[in-house]
């Protein structure tokens, strides 16, 4: 009974990328020009998955537009308060109400903009929430107040509470497929070098797939409230060599091990079953 | 018609109103059961102002606690209840109360030349209903289990009676009822009364930005509310009577609560922000000595944010994984182009005017620079890949503290501006001045250092963060711009203390342009002897500068071209 809820955008989406590709190609372009990181970070980092670096451009992008209108704008504020600070009590200027050229500008000018953006937004989107085939998967499951990684076909089984911080280990340079769930309340599975977020959801699978491109240990934990040890629900993302991966795997294969996987297991099935037999129908019907 | 400005003819208008009123009731008794807007008005004032201080020092505490990263100032426990009920006491105790309660249910009914709110009696009840809600949820505090803990969003299945066992949470709730009963009855007060008891010659192009934006308030107040009430109902029901609506064991759907809460929390926001955007586009024009510039597109645009704000809920929730992203995106993105509108329209209003730099004034030019900080960043967030990754961190708490502390310093001009009306006598402008710039400056420097801190990865309500991510210096910024805000409410109170019956208002002190400047500084008992004849959006105005009534680009005065 494996809820089948997501993947979230998958299936449709594919078939609306030619179509998008065509209409935006131009913007795909610019992505290229910008990867060259001539513009500044506007406080965000780049982030170490393929994901994130697209995410962190796209955020350039926002932070140039938001420059350039809200300067704009801003100087425009001080210039109408400064420039125009009264003189006597008595004068009264001209009682312009109306400027029609002016309204027209200032309404069309932020369409354009807006629909840029949101074209923009299509393109990363489309590229976080698509789920490419991969052989790496990792069920993640969130609780109160802590985090349990699981390697389906393997007996890998990483547990931790709290500060704790239970390491997630993963390969670079491939596609992770995460499969998110909750046992209990909603926890938010955020790692801020991967530029990335999700709820972790009773009743909700939720499925994303990220590419680290290098290895080394990264800072992940809870963004969602979820009760009393929240500011301490703490995890770590370890990347690592394919090859060490591969190790790491085969390393709970062991007797030990396989009772470690199966006492862990079977003490979390019935803990999940509940969420797990109700299969949340209404997801599949919001795409 | 003798002139509306000259002082001894007012006095004499005040001492008649003084006999009229010793026919009716005085002292507490008066407070007690009037059903006069004014007294109403003054009552969610006073009211709603305490909330802002109680919701102010919850605040305090907060940023105290996280000044260092291992705070021990409250408990994990205890922060959590802080910053729900900080949360909690804002948005719905002041802001939301503020603007329909107190000035609007004050003002509207004067700018249109109305004698008192439509329905008078339900008026008192909204207001009785409000301070009750506001007793009941704050006495959670005195539970043994203390006050709602789950954030004032309350999503389930954290607030179900497993998770949220108390007695807090259950006053929360009612608490929240109340208040929520109270706001629906405004709006329907506010909607009748602005389409049935507008005065001859107000029709509706002619009446002032303020009340439009509170009959589009009170519209949507009408459509979101119901809902809120709604799914509190059902909250309520899962954690007593046993059902199971957001609960997964027994079939519900807890992402249900949000789509509810968030059908309702998207137009609240709007709910919050159109009183304040119609209170600084009052007062700036006035004090540039000019019309509102663009008077018809301001509406319109009031009219598409409404509009717009009904389908952009699930903004809010595209870290769940359930919605469809590019419709609410785009929505959400929409919302820009309207609120650049406005934006412009206060720009142009100030263009080529006389701008004094009284502090109602500083207060709005205040809040138009901090709300385009606020609208700015939020445009940000209305893209899913970016929401991804500030979702639940200090970012977006920086972004709507931006937005709600624009909407305080509005509050506050909205204070300085009509307060001499409602009380016949000014605030100390130099105070006031030194207000606005503790206040101003202190909230971008509490809100800077947030945008940054969710940068760089701090989650939302954590009461301790860890010592090696560096995240101490900017809360500690951030914790000083607290302290600056801190004392620019000590000296509003000061102001309101120093300034007491010191500064005779007289009935237009300003040079004010609206209906409610005509009248005698406080209103008498049906708030007007007689009325100006209404031409334009502002009569007052074309009473007292016949040869200066508004012109388009172009133009002359008598029509003919420049």
């Amino acid at each position: 009974m494996e809820s089948t809820a997501l993947p979230p955008q998958g299936a449709p989406i594919r078939k609306r990328r030619t179509r998008r590709l065509r209409l935006i190609a131009a913007l795909p372009i610019a992505a290229l020009v910008l990867s060259g990181c001539t513009l500044p970070k506007f406080g965000a980092v780049a982030g170490d998955t393929s994901t994130s670096r697209s995410v962190f451009h796209l955020w350039q992008w926002f932070s140039v537009a938001a420059v350039i209108i809200g300067g704009f704008t801003f100087a425009l504020i001080l210039w109408a308060a400064f420039r125009y600070r009264r003189k006597s009590d008595s004068a009264i200027p001209r009682q312009v109400q109306y400027h029609l050229p002016a309204e027209v500008m200032y309404t069309i000018i932020p369409i354009l903009v807006i629909v840029g953006l949101f074209a923009a937004t299509l393109v990363v989107e489309n590229k976080e929430v698509s789920n490419p085939k991969t052989s790496v998967n990792v069920n993640v499951l969130a609780f109160q107040w802590g985090w349990k990684f699981t390697y389906p076909g393997s007996y890998a089984l990483v547990y931790g509470q709290t500060t704790q911080s239970p390491e997630m280990v993963i390969p670079a340079g491939e596609n992770v497929h995460i499969n998110l769930r909750s046992s209990d309340v909603i926890h938010g599975f955020y790692v801020h070098d991967f530029n990335f977020s999700r709820f972790a959801q009773p009743g909700v699978l939720n499925q994303f797939t990220f590419n680290a491109s290098k290895t080394g240990t990264f800072f992940g934990q809870c963004t969602q409230l979820c009760g009393l040890y929240h500011s301490l629900m703490f995890f770590k993302v370890k990347v690592v060599t394919p090859a060490a991966y591969q190790t790491w795997l085969n390393s709970f294969n062991t007797p030990a091990g396989i009772a470690a996987y199966k006492a862990a297991n079977n003490a979390s099935t019935q803990q999940t079953s509940t969420h797990v037999k109700s299969k949340p129908t209404y997801s599949k019907g919001a795409h | 018609m003798t002139d509306v400005l000259n002082p001894t003819e007012s006095h004499a208008h005040s001492e008649d109103h003084g006999h009229e009123e010793h026919h009716g009731p005085s002292g507490i008794i008066k407070w007690l059961t009037t059903t006069d807007h004014k007294v109403i008005g003054m009552s969610y004032t006073i009211t709603a102002v305490v909330m802002l201080v109680i919701g102010g020092l919850f605040a305090e505490i907060i940023r105290a606690q996280l000044a260092s990263p291992n705070g021990t100032l409250v408990s994990l426990a205890q922060y959590n209840q802080l910053f729900t009920m900080h949360g909690s006491v804002m948005i719905y105790l002041f802001a939301g109360p503020f603007a329909f309660g107190a000035l609007a249910n004050f003002v509207v009914p004067i700018q249109i030349g109305a004698p008192d709110m439509a329905f008078p009696r339900l008026n008192a009840l909204s207001y009785w209903l409000y301070l009750t809600g506001c007793i009941t949820m704050l006495s959670g505090f005195f539970t043994s289990g203390g006050a709602a803990n789950f954030g004032w969003v309350a999503y389930a299945p954290l607030s179900n009676s497993i998770n949220a066992p108390g007695a807090g949470a259950d006053l929360w709730i009612g608490g929240l009822l109340l208040t929520g009963f109270s706001a629906i009855f405004t709006g329907v007060n506010l909607t009748a009364t602005i389409f049935y008891l507008r005065a001859p010659g107000m029709t509706m192009f002619r009446m002032p930005i303020f009340t439009w934006n509170m009959l589009v308030t009170g519209i949507l107040i009408l459509l979101a509310f119901p809902v809120l009430t709604a799914g509190l109902i059902m909250l309520y029901a899962d954690r007593h009577f046993g059902t199971h609506i957001f609960s997964v064991a027994g079939g519900g759907v807890p992402v249900l609560w949000q789509h509810i809460f968030w059908f309702w929390g998207h137009p609240e926001v709007y709910i919050l922000a159109l009183p304040f955007f119609g209170m600084v586009s009052e007062i700036i024009p006035v004090f540039s000595k000019k019309p509102m510039f663009g008077y018809k597109g301001m509406i319109f645009a009031t009219l598409s944010i409404a509009a717009l704000s009904l389908g952009v809920w699930a903004h809010h929730m595209f870290t769940t994984g359930v919605v469809l992203l590019p419709f609410f995106s785009a929505m959400s993105l929409m919302i820009a182009v309207p609120t650049g509108i406005k934006m412009f329209n206060w720009i142009g209003s100030m263009w080529r005017g006389e701008v004094w730099f009284s502090a109602a004034m500083l207060m709005s030019i205040g809040f138009v620079i901090t709300f385009l900080i606020g609208g700015i960043t939020g445009i940000y967030l209305a893209s899913p890949p970016l929401d991804f990754f500030t979702h639940d961190t200090y970012f977006v708490v920086a972004h709507f503290h931006s937005v709600v502390m624009a909407l305080v310093l509005g509050a506050m001009g909205g204070l300085y501006y009509w307060g001499p009306k409602m009380t016949g006598y000014l605030l100390n402008e130099a105070i006031g001045k030194a207000q606005f710039w503790f206040l101003f400056i202190g909230t971008q420097v509490l809100t800077f250092p947030q945008y940054l801190l969710g940068l760089r990865g701090m989650p939302r309500r954590m009461a301790v963060y860890p010592h090696d991510t560096q995240w101490q210096f900017l809360n500690q910024l951030s914790s000083v711009g607290a302290v600056l805000i801190g004392v620019s409410t000590i000296l509003f109170v000061v102001n309101v203390m120093y300034s007491w019956k010191k500064y005779p208002a007289g009935d237009n002190p300003w040079d004010a342009q609206t209906l409610e400047w005509f009248t005698t500084s406080p209103p008498p008992h049906h708030n007007f002897y007689r009325l100006p004849k209404i031409r334009s959006e502002r009569p007052t105005w074309d009473y007292n500068h016949p040869e200066h009534t508004s012109i388009v680009h172009g133009h002359t005065h008598d029509g003919t071209n420049a």
